[in-house]
This record gives structure tokens, C-alpha cells and sequence, in this order.
């Protein structure tokens, strides 16, 4: 079955090969989540996606948006793509966000751009975004700038500009790596009812796999530029078949199977 | 063994101006001994970074008292801070905000160094610092925008233990870090920390990296330390509900795809109605 969005054999390349042929399948309604350690090439792969990466680097695969090709695609195309078709959310809300621009801007913008609505339009759209966020007070949160909002508010802010032109795809990097645990968890609710009620195909890139376990349905880990290992969630958390990710749970306070075995550095 | 305290805090009372005044910190009272971290854990506002800015002197608290190795903190003012109290050392959130970007790093944590000279300890080489903070020692006539985020915060951390500091106080060091970094430099934290036989506060709000590297942990709560303890105990078996829900929002990675409850308003108006559980 191939996804909405396929990933095929990726490679990046910045000065060194950083991701080594990485396929991945993204379908509606489901959250695919990507783990690995600090390096393992988990954040460049969703960057390549969104033809994110720094100049320097070079990428061979293939990456298919339905049946279009993105990787070699030029920047006016893509940028019809980007916030439209594939969305993007981010660890920190507060650099995400523009600190000048009041909300109703930032969740207006690209809306009129994208879908062409007129300003009346898109507000209304803007309100019923925030809403759907649970953003208090929707209507007066527009006015507002993103310094008046609370760390897990911006993020709800940022989910909602995310989902405003209705995207097939959200690629959320590390999206509650910022918030405290009590607010994450509303928002690990939001993504997975979201992702539920509006199809959407998600890349969930996280190094934590508490988060991972909560609201990912299939889990590919990653290392050294390569997925380990890939399959639904049950079966990585309850039956891991590689060495790495058997040793990533190991490693985790009070695991269950926490035996004193070490993440091994020469490699499985 | 007798413990050496250095630090020790006692109804620490942190208000802002405001009408009425805002309480950050309500009768907030700790210690911490040598080689010991202590983590303080709790949500945005309830009040942290406020007693990290007390006990290490940068603002004076309203009420109570903040003593290191046996004498007062006195807070910065104008003039320069005396010389025992820059055995005090801080690192802060944000790395790219906390070095100076227009020097070479080497010489800023040659600093560090001369701050340590000026104690009348031996003095040591920025290289040296680096090496042990797992940075190229080839790296220090560099400057700051050379490097990554993880970078920067070693270099930042190399700063402060190259002044041989007795307590670190660390505010969210790791939350601006790549979040999978975050864990091996506070890990490096918490090793050179205790290398060194300092005492270590370290602000997180990261729970996990918490469990992996306290000692001891202070849970707090709008102003309040809720809960205190052994670490690894208080993980175990956590008394006040306040505790008990900070640590229950935390997911599990159990497979079973749960996602934990958000506390509702009630619970919020709840924890503040049970008092406080200290060891």
C-alpha cells in the first residue's frame, strides 16, 4: 500500500552522508513516528521532505508527495506545497512564532495566500482554528501577541496555523519537548485526535518514546542515518527485534527491561 | 559521613512589585552538601527560576535567608561581588545569550579560570576545560557562532566549573538544547559536578533527565516546595497528590498507546489545600 506521502531511499549528504536510505510510508490518519538518538538523522529526513536543508546538502532517493516528486522540485512550486499540502510544527513554540505579528496575522497570512480566502474570510477561518485548539477566547486571542500566551497556548497556536490550509500532511518535530508534562499530555491529545478527525498523515519526530508510545502508530528508529528497525507500535514497545532498540528501552528509568545491559557503541 | 553543607536556604520569600504584588517564592527552605545534585522540578510560574535567582544572589529575596559555605549571600550589586562568592557559579537557559559573542571562547572561560586564581587555587588552561566538557581543545580561539547549540552550552558549562565552583546553579540548562542531547549534557553536568565535589541545583522541567541524574528533588508548586526527598524514592512512591499528578502526566512507554489525563482546574485547585510533604 503506498502512502500519502512516500519516502524512498533518502540520502543527505552535508559534507558527509548523514542519512543513508531512508524509506518511509506516511498514511491519513496516522501518526508514524520517527525515534533515535542526538545524530541519528531522524529531524534532517523531515527537513528534506520540506526542502528544509541547508544549502551545502545534497539528497538522492526519492520523495513522493502522492504522485509528485518533491526532492527535485524548484522553490516556487514548493513553496505552493509548504503550509498548504505538507505543514510543519516545531519544538519551540516561541521562536516559531513571529514575536512582532499578532496571532490573527500569523493564522491569517498564508490562508489568504493558500486558499485564496478574503480577509473577513480568513478570519472567521482564524477564529474557528483556535477554537478547534482550545484557545480561550478565540476571538480576542487574534488581537493578541505571542508573548501573551502561556508555552502550551503557543503550541496550540502554532498547531493551529499548522492545520489552517488543511494539509494532507503535519511533519512535528520534538512538538512537546518544550512544554511541561502536564500540558503536554492535552496536547498529545490534540495531535492524536486531529490527526483522526482531519486524515491527517503525521511524522511524529521525537527522541522520547514515552511520547512515542502514547500517540505513534507505527515507530521507525533510526540510527546512524538509517532506520533499525520498523513496525506498529505494539510490537516495538512489547517485542523489539533489533539490538538498538532493545538498548534504547533498556535505557529508560524503570523499564521493564532495565537489566544493567548498556547501549552498545561498536554497534549491533 | 558528615555531609558538608554549602548552601542552605531558609524561608526563602521571593515577591515581585505589582498591585498586588506578585509571590513567586513562599517560604521556600533547602540544602544542599557537597557533591550532592539537587533537582527542582514543577511547571512554568510556579516559581523555580526565582529561587535560583535568590540563592545564587542575583536578586535579594523579600524574606529569609540564603547562606553558602557558612557565610551570607550577599546579592550583585554595582560593585564586585566578593571574591569567596564567585564559588557561586550559574549556568543559564540559553547559551547563545549567556556568552559574549564578540570573544573568543577560550577567553571566556579563562575567566572562569582567573576567578579561581583570585580564591588562590591553582590555575589550569581553557583547553583542559574543554577536553572535559568533551569539546576539541584546538576549538577555544574560536568564537561562539562557530558552534551548535550543545556546543555553546559546554562551553558555557566549561566556564563555570573552570572557576571551581562549590554549588552550580543551573536554570533549565538543557530545555534550549536539541531535545536529544539534552540528557548526555546533563549527564556531563551532574559527572563534573561531582567530580569536582561541588553541590549542584539543577532546574528542569524535564522530569526524565531529573529521575537520571538528582539526588534529591523539590517539587514545587505555585510558590511552595509540595514535596521533597530521595530521588529515586520520591519517583517510587510520590506522597502529595500534587507530586503524584506531575509525575502521572508523564507517558508511559509501555506500547499500550494511553495518553495520560491532563489535570483539570479542580485538581489544580486541590494540591494547593494539602500541606506540604518534606523528608
Amino acid at each position: 500500500m503506498t502512502g500519502v506521502l512516500t519516502i524512498d531511499e533518502l540520502t543527505v549528504d552535508i559534507g558527509r552522508p548523514l542519512v543513508k536510505g531512508v524509506s518511509l510510508d506516511l498514511h491519513p490518519g496516522r501518526i508514524h513516528g520517527l525515534a533515535g538518538e542526538s545524530g541519528s538523522g531522524k529531524t534532517l529526513t523531515s527537513l528534506a521532505v520540506l526542502g528544509l536543508l541547508p544549502r551545502q546538502a545534497t539528497t538522492g532517493g526519492s520523495v513522493r508527495l502522492g504522485d509528485t516528486e518533491l526532492l527535485r522540485m524548484g522553490r516556487r512550486e514548493l513553496n505552493r506545497i509548504r503550509g498548504r499540502r505538507i505543514a510543519m510544527v516545531f519544538q519551540d513554540p516561541s521562536s516559531a512564532l513571529h514575536p512582532q505579528l499578532t496571532v490573527g496575522h500569523q493564522l491569517t497570512d498564508h490562508v489568504r495566500t493558500h486558499l485564496g480566502l478574503n480577509r473577513s474570510d480568513a478570519r472567521d477561518h482564524a477564529v474557528e482554528m483556535l477554537e478547534r485548539v482550545a484557545v480561550p477566547n478565540a476571538a480576542d486571542a487574534l488581537g493578541r501577541y505571542p508573548h501573551q500566551f502561556s508555552g502550551g497556548q503557543r503550541q496550540r497556536i502554532c498547531i493551529a496555523i499548522a492545520l489552517a490550509c488543511d494539509p494532507d500532511v503535519l511533519l512535528a518535530d520534538e512538538p512537546t519537548t518544550a512544554l511541561d508534562v502536564t500540558v503536554q499530555a492535552g496536547i498529545l491529545q490534540l495531535l492524536r485526535d486531529l490527526a483522526t478527525e482531519r486524515e491527517l498523515a503525521v511524522l511524529l519526530v521525537t527522541h522520547d518514546l514515552g511520547v512515542m508510545s502514547a500517540i505513534a502508530d507505527d515507530v521507525a528508529v533510526m540510527r546512524d542515518g538509517r532506520i533499525v528497525e520498523a513496525a506498529d507500535r505494539a510490537t516495538i514497545f512489547a517485542a523489539p527485534q533489533h539490538d538498538y532498540t532493545r538498548g534504547l528501552l533498556a535505557a529508560l528509568p524503570g523499564s521493564r527491561l532495565e537489566t544493567g545491559t548498556h547501549l552498545e557503541e561498536d554497534g549491533a | 559521613m558528615t555531609e558538608r553543607i554549602v548552601l542552605d536556604a531558609r524561608d526563602l520569600v521571593v515577591r515581585y512589585p505589582g498591585s498586588p504584588p506578585v509571590v513567586a517564592v513562599d517560604g521556600v527552605s533547602f540544602t544542599i552538601a557537597a557533591g550532592e545534585t539537587v533537582a527542582l522540578v514543577g511547571e512554568s510560574g510556579s516559581g523555580k527560576s526565582s529561587v535560583a535567582r535568590a540563592v545564587a544572589g542575583i536578586d535579594r529575596p523579600a524574606e529569609g535567608n540564603v547562606r553558602f559555605d557558612e557565610g551570607p549571600v550577599e546579592p550583585l550589586g554595582v560593585r564586585r561581588r566578593a571574591r569567596s562568592l564567585t564559588a557561586i557559579q550559574m549556568v543559564f537557559q540559553d547559551p547563545s545569550t549567556s556568552l559574549n559573542p564578540r570573544r573568543r571562547v577560550g577567553d571566556q572561560v579563562a575567566d572562569g579560570i582567573a576567578a579561581a586564581r583570585a580564591r588562590g587555587l591553582e590555575g589550569s588552561r581553557p583547553e583542559e576545560w574543554f577536553e572535559r566538557v568533551g569539546l576539541d581543545p584546538s576549538w577555544v580561539s574560536r568564537f561562539p557562532h562557530q558552534f551548535s547549540g550543545g556546543q555553546k552550552q559546554r562551553i558555557a558549562i566549561a566556564r563555570a566549573l573552570a572557576a571551581r565552583p562549590h554549588l552550580l546553579v543551573a536554570d533549565e540548562p538543557i530545555s534550549a538544547l536539541d531535545a536529544s542531547t539534552q540528557s548526555s549534557v546533563a549527564a556531563l553536568m551532574r559527572d563534573l559536578v561531582a567530580e569536582l565535589g561541588a553541590g549542584m541545583l539543577f532546574i528542569s522541567h524535564d522530569l526524565a533527565v531529573v529521575q537520571r541524574i538528582a539526588d534529591r528533588t523539590l517539587v514545587m508548586y505555585a510558590g511552595r516546595v509540595m514535596e521533597s526527598g530521595d530521588t529515586a524514592k520520591l519517583w517510587a512512591d510520590p506522597q502529595h497528590p500534587y507530586t503524584r499528578a506531575l509525575l502521572a502526566a508523564i507517558p508511559k512507554p509501555d506500547g499500550t498507546g494511553r495518553i495520560p489525563a491532563a489535570p483539570t482546574l479542580d485538581d489544580r485547585a486541590s494540591w494547593t489545600t494539602v500541606p506540604p510533604i518534606t523528608d
